[in-house]
């Protein structure tokens, strides 16, 4: 990918539109332009801020782009879409330069394009069936979706042109959304929207849930998210902080003696998962969500202005290979470590990681060191982290997830020298509203247990969406079940006596 | 908004601060703490173990000694400012029930968040005996209040200036001989705890402990509490904040509180200012 300048991709795109804009293309003629690169911030200056690496398209490029689009009459990429977006639709108005009408049929299925944009995984989504892409024989040559979603998001943001959604005459009913995140937002909008009572309950002191606290600014501007929450608020739903169901009221004390008709639950991913292995206890041993939310919610990357320190870091491993490993990498690259190791178990290819966040941590000079497992982190006298002994895996059969697991080859075990060691391998269910709610059915693995159409838990009234239904997934799929617990929380809302 | 009720200040760096959190006063229990965090973008979240609630005036009772950027700032707070962020109760409240012979063993500040557990204790049915001690005269608190629920109170100090010149696992060691108690709880510097449960490991009293590990969210989210009980890895936020004194692998506790040391001796130098405390007072 490389760095990209917004000022040369712009006029290679203008020259563009203005070859292929004035004729009717055929689809040969389409795939034939070339797919549109982003901007994005210089290596050098990007690794010294914070500041957001992706700059997204020029209005040529994403015009362009949508020219890229065949509007295949089956649109494979409605299918990949987990809450089947109307993808040629608002591609062909973005075509049209209808950039607010475009993202209109975005919102008829997802309330958060701007964010969606940036951090869903598109090329194992809407992008991944593309037609362009299969017929080019390259993902990568796919349409950008993504991007133009997050174009016109952006352009609607910038243009002061976001709308606050019309709201149903006040039904009389209460309900309580817990948890601020993506699928919490979804939900309240939703709820919200059909007239009722919208409270938001947030454990901590800011709204956003992981948006805010797990996703960097330099992937996700913090900006955003406080707009998307500034139109919850314009339409009426009431956010309370500094409150932790089950502890400050519990959740059956919500309904029973606070007036709540319905609760959804969207309290998120819990405890961090750990390696279990000797030495995890180390000084400078962190979870990724410890160190997270160090720089990201505390701020403790403006050292000196935040009152929560961060781990100075030389050397650092960080095992794990998804989104929440590159953000972490990325992010003490970025605080001052000379060398930042990404260890994972199996290869490349199987890394559940965004495409674009791999690229953009490997320009960053992100090392990467696939089909090794952690054995034991080593310790100083001191008791702090002085290294890793790993093991070199070779994949062997498919396990229960799909993807080839790794089995580790005897004899092969190294030392990596490094004082830091942040563990990105997901995340178990947190315990508080389990244990403090009786009744409400968890599988082994502590994640609340739904109906999958309606979201419905085992207890009367209260449903439950997000990463504490589905483990560790994206923010696509957490907004797809909070719209989908809202559309049956309002049916049963309606079905309720009146007060 | 949690506003500051009445504020005294117990000693050089010791504050007492009564704050108005009517939810929280409603349901606290003995043992449970609070996180606070004074807005903004970088003040940092703060746990405090409550000291004590009063349901009628909606408040709760924090003690805390002003020892990092963010306890002084703290301090500077007076009556009718405000704390912008407060989350509680956190944790699982203390364990009271009847054991029959209870010793309270209380560390400097640790003597304020023991007091409620004594008081339950001895409401409990519990014969009760407190021990608090501090380095000097001046950072012992609590004699009072703990003269007014406790059989005995016996008070030391590690320099001599007040009570007896002693470690406070000197008179434990002796109630364990003397007195064989059924429980001890043990609240104070992690040092302090350590040694509590050398003391009483001999005797096989069980021993409760309450960790103050560095702590994030405080709601089971960032794990970088964890500490090793028994050689499993567990988290105080969720999981304590009190355990068995046996099962704590105090030398790791000990080491990860050490974690931002560095930093935090820093931050210590940077914020002593407003408070009258000069350097090398604290």
């Amino acid at each position: 990918m490389g760095s990209f300048n917004l000022k040369e991709l712009d006029l290679e795109a203008q020259q563009l539109w203005e070859n292929y804009s004035t004729k009717e293309l055929t689809n040969r003629e389409r795939m034939a332009i070339p797919d549109q690169h982003m901007a994005t911030q210089e290596v050098a200056v990007r690794v010294t801020n914070m500041e957001e690496v992706a700059l997204g398209y020029s209005e040529a490029q994403v015009r362009v782009e949508a020219l890229r689009c065949l509007h295949c009459k089956n649109a494979p990429c409605i299918t990949g879409c987990p809450v089947q977006i109307d993808i040629p639709r608002f591609i062909a108005l973005v075509g049209e330069g209808k950039f607010g009408e475009a993202v209109g049929v975005i919102k008829e299925s997802s309330l958060l394009p701007a964010i969606c944009g940036r951090v869903c995984p598109q090329e194992v989504q809407c992008q991944l069936p593309c037609t362009v892409g299969k017929s080019l024989k390259s993902v990568e040559k796919a349409v950008n979706i993504g991007r133009i979603e997050r174009f016109v998001a952006d352009w609607e943001m910038q243009k002061g042109a976001t709308k606050v959604p019309s709201i149903a005459p006040p039904t009389g009913k209460k309900v309580a959304v817990v948890g601020s995140g993506p699928a919490s937002m979804t939900a309240a909008a939703d709820l919200r929207r059909a007239g009722h009572q919208v409270v938001m309950f947030e454990a901590l002191h800011k709204t956003g849930g992981v948006l805010v606290y797990g996703i960097p600014e330099f992937r996700l501007p913090k900006e955003i998210v406080r707009r998307e929450f500034e139109t919850l608020i314009a339409m009426g739903v009431e956010i309370e902080t500094n409150f932790l169901v089950g502890r400050t009221s519990k959740l059956k004390e919500l309904i029973e003696s606070e007036g709540f008709d319905a609760v959804f639950l969207g309290t998120g991913a819990g405890l961090p998962r750990f390696l279990k292995i000797e030495g995890e206890n180390l000084v400078g041993v962190f979870s990724a969500n410890e160190y997270l939310t160090r720089s990201n919610l505390m701020k403790a990357y403006e050292r000196g202005k935040a009152g929560t320190p961060i781990y100075n870091s030389k050397r650092v491993a960080v095992f794990g290979g998804g989104n929440v490993a590159m953000d972490a990498a990325r992010t003490a690259l970025r605080l001052g470590a000379e060398n930042v190791t990404v260890v994972y178990r199996r290869s490349e290819t199987e890394m559940p990681a965004r495409r674009e966040e791999i690229e953009h941590a490997k320009e960053e000079g992100i090392e990467f060191l696939f089909l090794h497992a952690p054995l034991k982190i080593l310790g100083s006298e001191k008791g702090r982290v002085r290294g890793v002994e790993l093991i070199r895996c070779e994949l062997g059969e498919p396990d229960a997830s799909g993807r080839r697991s790794p089995v580790e080859i005897k004899g092969s075990e190294s030392l990596y020298p490094c004082d830091t060691v942040i563990v990105a391998i997901g995340n178990d269910s947190n315990p508080l509203v389990k244990q403090t709610t009786e009744g409400l059915v968890v599988n082994k693995r502590g994640n609340i247990v739904v109906e999958e159409e309606t979201c419905k838990t085992s207890l009367e009234g209260v449903y439950a969406g997000g990463d504490i239904v589905l483990g560790a997934a994206t923010v696509i799929l957490a907004m797809g079940q909070g719209r989908r617990a809202a559309k049956a929380m309002n049916q049963y809302l309606e079905g309720l006596a009146d007060n | 908004m949690f506003t500051v009720l009445a504020k005294e200040r117990l000693s050089k760096e010791i504050f007492r601060m009564e704050v108005y959190a009517p939810k929280i006063a409603e349901r606290r229990k003995a043992g449970q703490f609070i996180i606070l965090q004074q807005g903004g973008e970088y003040h940092e979240r703060i746990p405090l173990t409550i000291a004590d609630a009063n349901k009628e005036r909606g408040s709760i009772t924090l003690v805390f000694q002003a020892v990092g950027e963010g306890t002084h700032r703290l301090a500077t707070l007076e009556v009718g400012d405000s704390i912008k962020n407060l989350l509680g109760p956190l944790g699982h409240p203390t364990d009271v029930r009847h054991y029959g012979k209870v010793v309270c063993v209380g560390g400097g500040i640790g003597a304020a968040p023991l007091h409620p557990i004594a008081q339950a204790m001895k409401e409990a049915g519990n014969e009760l005996k407190v021990i608090i001690g501090a380095r000097n005269k001046d950072l012992l608190i609590m004699e009072e209040e703990m003269g007014h629920i406790a059989d005995e109170v016996i008070v030391c100090t590690d320099d001599g200036s007040y009570g007896r010149k002693a470690l406070v696992t000197e008179p434990l060691k002796e109630l364990c001989e003397s007195w064989q108690p059924n429980l001890v709880v043990a609240i104070g510097p992690p040092i302090m705890m350590k040694f509590c449960t050398v003391t009483t490991r001999p005797f096989n009293i069980p021993t409760i402990v309450s960790l103050n590990a560095i702590m994030i969210d405080g709601t089971g989210m960032c794990g970088g509490c964890r500490v090793s009980i028994n050689g499993e890895t567990k988290f105080a936020c969720v999981d304590g904040p009190e355990f068995d004194g046996f099962a704590v692998d105090w030398d790791n506790l000990l080491l990860r509180l050490g974690t931002y040391k560095d930093v935090e001796d820093d931050a210590h130098h940077r914020c002593h200012i407003g408070l009258d405390i000069k350097e090398g007072d604290a």
